[in-house]
């Protein structure tokens, strides 16, 4: 609801900014007679968008591995690596963080493009929904890592199945949410 | 791989004592990835053709690949298409409600209005 509620305020604002930097349209500033781009750098986001929908994979390759820790036997060093949870624990987290990097990335692009979240109601609605986003996977990110903790102290096994299992139902909610944010904000004009 | 068939055996086998779930296949999970990410390249290839920007499949070509991704994601990664009937009417109807509380907010906020 809270993300409903965040993205029908970005929807309602949609194309209803009376200066720029905008989304998809150039702009020029009445100021400095400068012509300015739109401001969303698709690339960026798709690459992120991938690198997300990757995460939750390595997050479901996670949960198999607790699941069905120690019941087949492992011959090969490769077999035990890519059995192993605190392989694709590591590979989730890293992913999530690459993410809220590009994020970081894309935040400080924008500022020094002239767009922060005062500048108009793109911006506002814009910060607002992508900044509490990347608040939740910064938090699923945490959660990981405390998996991972767990992890390298006793060893997560098929008994704790249901609490990586819990993170994992998380990690893919915020995957959704961001499924729903990449296509309504950034690629539909 | 003997690795995967190690695991397509724990996928298949009666749920365990620990867990009630049943889960698929790894070799599913990679395919997921790959569907997720042939509609992901499908969409910005979308964005990038004018005569399709253009036209009036644009927004509603969009919304059906996302929703695609989002179902694929919820029913297999959320494993929701192998949980019990509760948990998915516990997961459908509050997104119902989300999905209807979203659309009432987009008409009281005159969102529809200017192009009806």
């Amino acid at each position: 609801m809270l993300f409903v509620s965040l993205i029908s305020t970005y929807l309602i604002y949609k194309g209803r900014s009376r200066v720029g930097p905008f989304p998809h349209e150039t702009w020029v500033d009445p100021t400095s007679g400068h012509q300015l781009h739109a401001i969303l750098n698709i690339p960026v986001t798709s690459a992120s968008t991938f690198t997300l929908l990757m995460s939750s994979l390595f997050m479901v390759l996670a949960l198999a591995a607790v699941e069905n820790k120690g019941r087949f036997p492992m011959r090969t060093w490769w077999q035990r690596r890519l059995a192993s949870s605190k392989l694709w624990l590591w590979a989730t987290a890293i992913a999530g963080t690459t993410f809220l990097g590009f994020q970081a990335f894309e935040f400080t692009s924008f500022v020094h493009e002239g767009l922060s979240i005062r500048t108009n109601l793109f911006g506002s609605s814009f910060f607002t929904l992508t900044g509490f986003h990347g608040a939740h996977v910064t938090a699923g990110v945490i959660w990981l890592l405390t998996l991972l903790s767990i992890d390298y102290k006793r060893g997560l096994g098929p008994a704790d199945s249901l609490k990586v299992d819990i993170a994992a139902l998380y990690w893919h909610f915020v995957d959704v949410v961001w499924i729903a944010i990449f296509t309504l904000v950034y690629l539909i004009k | 791989m003997e690795h995967d068939t190690a695991h397509s055996d724990a996928a298949t086998h009666a749920p365990d004592a620990h867990h009630e779930e049943y889960h698929p296949e790894w070799s599913t999970y990679w395919k997921v990835a790959l569907i997720l990410t042939v509609i992901t390249v499908g969409e910005v290839w979308m964005y990038y053709v004018p005569a399709i920007v253009a036209s009036r499949a644009f927004v509603p070509g969009l919304l059906a690949l996302s929703a695609l991704k989002f179902a694929i994601v919820v029913m297999f990664y959320m494993h929701l298409k192998y949980d019990h009937k509760l948990f998915r009417a516990l997961f459908t109807g509050p997104l119902m409600i989300a999905g209807a509380t979203l659309i009432a907010l987009m008409f009281l906020f005159g969102h529809f209005v200017a192009k009806l």
